[in-house]
């Protein structure tokens, strides 16, 4: 798997005011029956976004022309429940690259930054400023750069730093995944392995 | 320097190098694997022309996709056939031990798992699952990973995690009638929520939670996902021992008393510091049931549903939203609201001991005509058991019938839906929207509450009506 290096991004964003959002929202178990990691942003949000006809329910957001932009912005306590990564797989397949909300759950978290998403937390007042002025114009844009470890809102004097495991962050600027570090550590693992008996 | 808790000793005992700022590489000794966490896991591995690094490490079994009728004869759906056929292939492939379908040791992998001796105190064990939590209850760090994590245990054996938090939760004193390891643990994750154990891995402690039988805590540790924290786990003793003497996989005759010795030390010191300690009374505790669309969204059975006052001003516009879903009114009480569907299984509460509960409790009872029931065992195992034990006899008896092992309903992704806008009183551990089936709602409750709904056709608080 190719993980695309990330180092900023600057976009209008849709707003999701919603709290404890769980894996289930996110993509319902009924879709989790592919064996490969594509197309699983069209059943994004499924049950929220369309209705049993699968006609799409105008007042969902991803529905709603005036809100688009590669950053999704959430509720607290995002991705809770399941450690299904099809998760992280279906927001990043329909084009976000950036999830902003005041909390995350811990296995969404990982699974997010092992696929080049980028979860960033802020405190539960900037997550209200950027759902207030993202609501009131839907032109608003945010910037989330990873070198500097910061989000703004373009144009404002509205910023907050963000906390991200340091090796994570070279990871996502770079582009490596923890597989590939591990396999280069393969020699050391043999050694613990020994060791144990 | 202060003790360790027993988290600290399995995990530091398991890492094989730290990262500067980062997480440690952590070795896995058990990885549990299903059809649909894992068929991306083995195409990345095929693509970089790598083999499994220790096949022994691994066991597969197919359980989230699997009808719970005519299993015997074939997967009607065609999609989930597919994905059950990657599991066997990507098995045969890399040569890793698949309890398929038909198989005596097939079921839900946390239910096969404990029952067949593999999970064992001091263990590292993941698994493409969030309720891996369950295998804690032996003592060992037990938690879910996604599937990239699947793929570097397949490759490496080991994943790099930060290290989590550590959380204490005591139970003490006395269980009332009628209370069980479910209520507990809905008890709670109502006090401290669905995020309250975020960051953190809980160790259960205290009177209480000694005095349960290894399913029981095995329900607890279960549960431990629903607060936030990545597992959960409880002291090995000799109820943990005698659980694991003979069983399938478990160290046998002068091994196995070796082994005992050694599991003697996993303890948490007592000058062991924890971040986080909470006790609770078990005499606060009564049965519990949730009303909302979170497992944090619990009450006793005898009470009502909060009033809006009763929920903080940031939390308004969820609970609002919750109830609109349930169809529910804030402050009414929960006694008595008519049920439509039953749902006795998952790795939650599908194990023996809860069909022995549910079983005892229907007994020379009639189901009530409103009610269906879908009775799942965990495993092929628990199947085999309780036909013995001629619970089938007495399910029969009282208008109820046993189906084949699987994660069915809990999950829905086989036919076991529960039919849009039907209310349904669940054994297992999630009451997302939808989760039992698109418009199902789900109200979770301990396998005797089931049966106390079951007979009665609704809400009904168990206590009362045991002997
Ligand atoms: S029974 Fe439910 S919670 Fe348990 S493994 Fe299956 S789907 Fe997951």
């Amino acid at each position: 798997m190719v993980i695309e290096k990330f180092t900023t991004v600057r976009s209008t964003a849709v707003p999701l005011p919603i709290e404890n959002v769980d894996t289930d929202q996110i993509i319902p178990a009924r879709f989790l029956k592919a064996t490969t990691r594509e197309g699983f942003g069209d059943n994004l949000f499924r049950d929220w976004r369309y209705d049993k006809a699968g006609n799409p329910k105008e007042d969902f957001i991803l529905n709603q022309d005036r809100y688009s932009g590669s950053i999704l912005v959430a509720g607290k306590n995002f991705g809770s429940g399941s450690s299904r990564e099809h998760a992280a797989w279906a927001i990043s397949d329909y084009g976000f690259r950036v999830v902003v909300s005041s909390f995350f759950a811990d296995i969404f978290k990982n699974n997010s930054l092992n696929n080049g998403l980028l979860p960033v937390q802020v405190s539960e007042a900037f997550l209200q400023t950027i759902f207030d002025m993202v609501e009131a114009d839907p032109g608003t844009e945010l910037e989330v750069n990873l070198e500097q470890q910061q989000i703004s809102i373009a144009g404002t004097d509205h910023a907050e730093t963000f906390e991200i495991n340091p090796y994570k962050k070279e990871c996502m600027l770079n582009g490596y995944t923890d597989i590939d570090f591990l396999i280069s550590i393969k020699d050391k693992i043999e050694a613990f392995e020994q060791s144990r008996t | 320097m202060a003790g360790k808790t027993l988290f600290d000793k399995v995990w530091d005992a398991h890492v094989v190098q730290e990262i500067e700022g980062g997480p440690s590489v952590l070795y896995i000794d058990k990885h549990l694997i299903h059809e649909v966490t894992s068929p991306q896991a083995f195409a990345g591995i095929d693509a970089r022309g790598m083999k499994v690094f220790r096949p022994q490490n691994t066991v597969a079994t197919p359980d989230h996709n699997v009808p719970t009728i005519d299993q015997h004869v074939t997967i009607h759906d065609e999609l989930s056939r597919f994905q059950v056929n990657k599991l066997t292939q990507n098995c045969e492939n890399h040569g890793i031990e698949l309890y398929g379908l038909n198989h005596p040791y097939q079921g839900i992998v946390h239910v096969i798992g404990p029952e067949l001796g593999i999970t064992q105190p001091g263990m590292t064990i993941v698994c493409g699952d969030s309720h891996t939590s369950t295998h804690g209850a032996f003592g060992s760090v037990a938690f879910g990973i996604g599937t990239s994590e699947v793929e570097m245990v397949l490759t490496t054996q080991c994943i790099l995690q930060p290290k989590p938090k550590k959380m204490r939760i005591n139970v003490e004193g006395e269980l009332a009638k009628g209370v069980t390891a479910k209520d507990i643990i809905l008890y709670i994750i109502s006090q401290i929520s669905t995020s309250g154990g975020t960051g953190y891995f809980i160790e259960y402690a205290g009177s209480a939670i000694r005095s349960l039988s290894m399913e029981g805590r095995m329900t607890i540790c279960n549960m431990s996902i629903e607060s936030g924290a990545r597992g959960g786990l409880i002291t090995p003793d000799a109820t943990t021992y005698e659980y694991i003497r003979g069983r399938e996989f478990a160290p046998k005759g002068e091994a196995f008393e070796k082994a005992v010795q050694q599991w003697e030390s996993l303890k948490t010191d007592e000058d062991a510091v924890f971040d986080r300690e909470l006790t609770f009374a078990a005499s606060d505790i009564q049965p519990m049931i949730t009303y909302g669309t979170n497992p944090g969204m619990g009450t006793k059975i005898s009470g009502n549903i909060p009033a809006e006052s009763d929920i903080e001003a940031s939390g308004q516009k969820s609970f609002k939203k919750s109830l609109a879903y349930m169809g529910f009114e804030p402050g009414v009480p929960l006694e008595g609201m008519p049920v439509d569907f039953v749902f006795v299984g998952s790795c939650t509460n599908g194990r023996i001991e809860d069909l022995r509960a549910f079983s005892a409790f229907v007994k020379g009872k009639k189901k009530a005509d409103n009610i269906t029931a879908w009775i799942v065992p965990g495993s092929k195992q628990v199947e085999k058991q309780a036909i013995e034990e001629g619970l089938d006899k007495v399910l029969e008896a009282a208008g109820f019938e046993l189906r084949q092992p699987g994660c069915s309903a809990c999950l829905a992704m086989n036919d076991d839906k529960i039919p849009e806008g039907k209310l349904a009183v669940s054994t297992s551990n999630r009451n997302f929207e939808g989760r039992q089936g698109p418009g199902a709602r789900t109200m979770l409750a301990s396998p005797l509450t089931a049966a106390a709904v079951a007979v009665t056709g609704k809400v009904t608080d168990p206590s009362g009506l045991i002997q």
